[in-house]
């Protein structure tokens, strides 16, 4: 190892355009995506749980009473393609609608523990504290435990779990904004704590938020997944990436695709969600890259 | 320095009661407790005769401090299911969990540190380029893909492990570096991000300056100092090494503590799944505590900062 001094200085970044080249194919894969599963009725071979008995765990291209089973068939002979896509429609709604309730929630307990300090701010700040240290997973087991499964619960469930990393985040930005001399000058002209967050801190901490919500998608499609999995999510017989790998698991030696078709449209999904998330990121705080 | 440990223990404290109260809250929020302790046939008659023997009848705020005192002394209650102490059916498990948890933090910090260090001394290089390509990859990889995927691979096709279980040895390679991975990517992450920082200091342009070799100025120097947030980091990725353990447990069959939670949530064994919970929550929580006492060990300028 002789690496030369020039080699560690900190090269600074060349940005000849403003359009994110690099992040452009991921785009496309999340784009086609939220088109697939919007559009799975129209785009789905066949229905995803029609059983063909007679076509059980059929390798993929097999034919078969005139379905060709483009990604194979599973242990009922239900299409694996159709499935698929069907199941982008639990995963990308799961994650959507988990990341807005706990967004809108965590965002709002986050900013009100920062404008009315004081035993409010305590205890919110405390309950965002021990969610935290506590891995999320634990606490959607016994809820699940509790609730029972179910594709309301999980969202349910991510929702209360996860709001947290927003209040922190939405905490501390306020704090900062909050003390700015036009919002105080506000507050003095009278404005109300609605009009004063509403209006003026949060289109300041908007951007640190979306760069957590974009994150935050990537993490709640594979907790949707990882519940599904476990078989305390999303219930069959609806078609769920984590459910299909769950199946897929137990027919590893016989039928490799069932398991590998969901694992690949996941990681792609997360993948791109991530490279997405790192790049605004990047854009909002070039210290972290 | 006592004070600050106090006042962080006294948190962790809170936090653990905090925990508490919120599961038993949880209980409740779905309607009658007694119905998450009964088989689901069985009869009204049976859930009140149950209610009634466990005291279910009583008022919440009795029942609340029943639990929280019972919870003091470790007690975790009796399994419905099974009729035995929750705690005896945990302990069985808990080595094979802590065994797993090790094993993938071998594999995490073994390949992430080098990994990390070598992003930030050799950032913009191909083979920089090419690792934190490796490094994301590992970070979106679903745990339980890449799980089934070495089942397929090196358990089926190529035969080189044993594809489930925990019978031999070499059982426990494949678990490990499925749970590894994960982590791998927040160590590679955290020591590339500790060492970009030191590159920028003050120390290495003096090393440079008198002529000290770069392998020297890394090794001697700077990793010392880069060591601090790696070591957080350790801790609190235990805790998501344990929790992460559910899934792989489920996925290779490895009879640990998640292996038994599922099982539990199928059973409705409601008080084993509680005490795995709770034990799990706990086990964060005081990692946490180890993660922050740790830091204002090695860097006392943490120490000041929090008693304000």
């Amino acid at each position: 190892m002789s690496a030369q001094p020039q080699s560690v200085a900190p090269t600074k970044p060349t940005r000849s355009s403003n359009i994110p080249w690099a992040a452009l194919p991921f785009l496309i894969i999340i784009t086609a995506m939220v088109l697939l599963a919007l559009a799975a009725p129209l785009v789905a071979p066949v229905d995803p749980n029609t059983q063909n008995l007679l076509a059980r765990l059929k390798a993929p291209g097999t034919v078969s009473r005139g379905v060709t089973y483009i990604l194979g068939s599973d242990e009922l002979g239900r299409d694996v393609l159709s499935r698929l896509i069907y199941g982008a429609r639990i995963s990308l709604f799961v994650a959507f609608s988990s990341v807005l309730l706990s967004g809108t929630l965590g965002s709002i307990l986050g900013m009100i523990a920062a404008f009315y300090r004081g035993w409010v701010e305590i205890v919110i700040m405390r309950l965002v504290d021990i969610v935290l240290s506590v891995p999320a997973i634990l606490f959607a087991i016994i809820t699940v435990a509790v609730m029972g499964p179910g594709l309301v619960n999980v969202v349910i469930v991510l929702a209360l779990t996860r709001w947290p990393r927003y209040a922190r985040v939405a905490y501390g930005q306020t704090l900062s904004v909050a003390n700015m001399p036009y919002v105080r000058l506000s507050h003095f002209m009278g404005a109300s704590w609605l009009r004063l967050l509403g209006r003026h801190v949060l289109p300041n901490i908007a951007g640190s938020l979306a760069v957590v919500a974009t994150l935050e998608f990537g993490l709640m499609v594979l907790f949707e997944a990882g519940l599904s999995f476990l078989g305390l999510g999303v219930q069959p017989p609806t078609a769920s990436w984590g459910a299909m790998l769950s199946t897929g698991r137990n027919y590893v030696a016989t039928a490799w695709w069932i398991a590998t078709f969901p694992g690949l449209a996941l990681f792609l999904l997360v993948l791109s969600i991530n490279l997405i998330g790192d790049h605004v990121r990047d854009r909002l705080d070039p210290k972290a890259r | 320095m006592p004070i600050f440990f106090a006042k962080r223990l006294f948190q962790a404290l809170i936090a653990i009661f905090g925990v508490m109260t919120l599961i038993f809250f949880l209980q409740r929020l779905a309607g009658d407790p007694v119905l998450l302790l009964v088989p689901m046939d069985a009869s009204q008659a049976d859930v009140d005769r149950m209610r009634i023997a466990l005291g279910f009848d009583r008022p919440v705020a009795i029942q609340y401090l029943e639990y929280i005192g019972n919870l003091m002394f470790f007690d975790l209650g009796r399994s419905y299911v099974q009729n035995i102490p929750v705690a005896e059916l945990i302990w069985t498990r808990v080595p094979y969990t802590l065994m797993l948890a090790a094993g993938a933090l071998v594999v995490a910090f073994g390949i992430g540190i080098p990994v990390g260090i070598t992003l930030a001394i050799r950032r913009g290089r191909p083979i920089a380029r090419l690792l934190s390509a490796l490094v994301l990859a590992g970070q979106s990889m679903p745990t339980f893909w890449s799980a089934i995927l070495m089942i397929m691979v090196f358990g089926v096709w190529l035969g080189w492990a044993p594809p489930s279980g925990a019978r031999e040895l070499s059982s426990i390679v494949m678990p490990s570096i499925a749970l590894g991975l994960l982590s791998m990517a927040t160590f590679a992450r955290v020591a590339r991000t500790a060492v970009l920082d030191e590159l920028e200091k003050d120390y290495v342009r003096t090393g440079h300056a008198k002529g000290l070799p770069m392998r020297r100025i890394i090794f001697r120097h700077l990793l010392r100092n880069a060591s601090i947030p790696v070591v957080t980091v350790s801790a609190l990725e235990i805790a998501n090494l344990l929790a992460g353990a559910v899934i792989v447990e489920t996925v290779f069959a490895w009879p640990g503590l998640g292996q038994l939670t599922i099982q539990a949530i199928t059973a409705r064994d409601f008080m084993v799944v509680q005490g795995v919970v709770m034990l799990g929550a706990i086990t964060a929580i005081g990692l946490n505590l180890v993660a922050d006492l740790l830091y204002s060990l090695i860097d006392p300028r943490i120490r000041m900062g929090a008693g304000s």
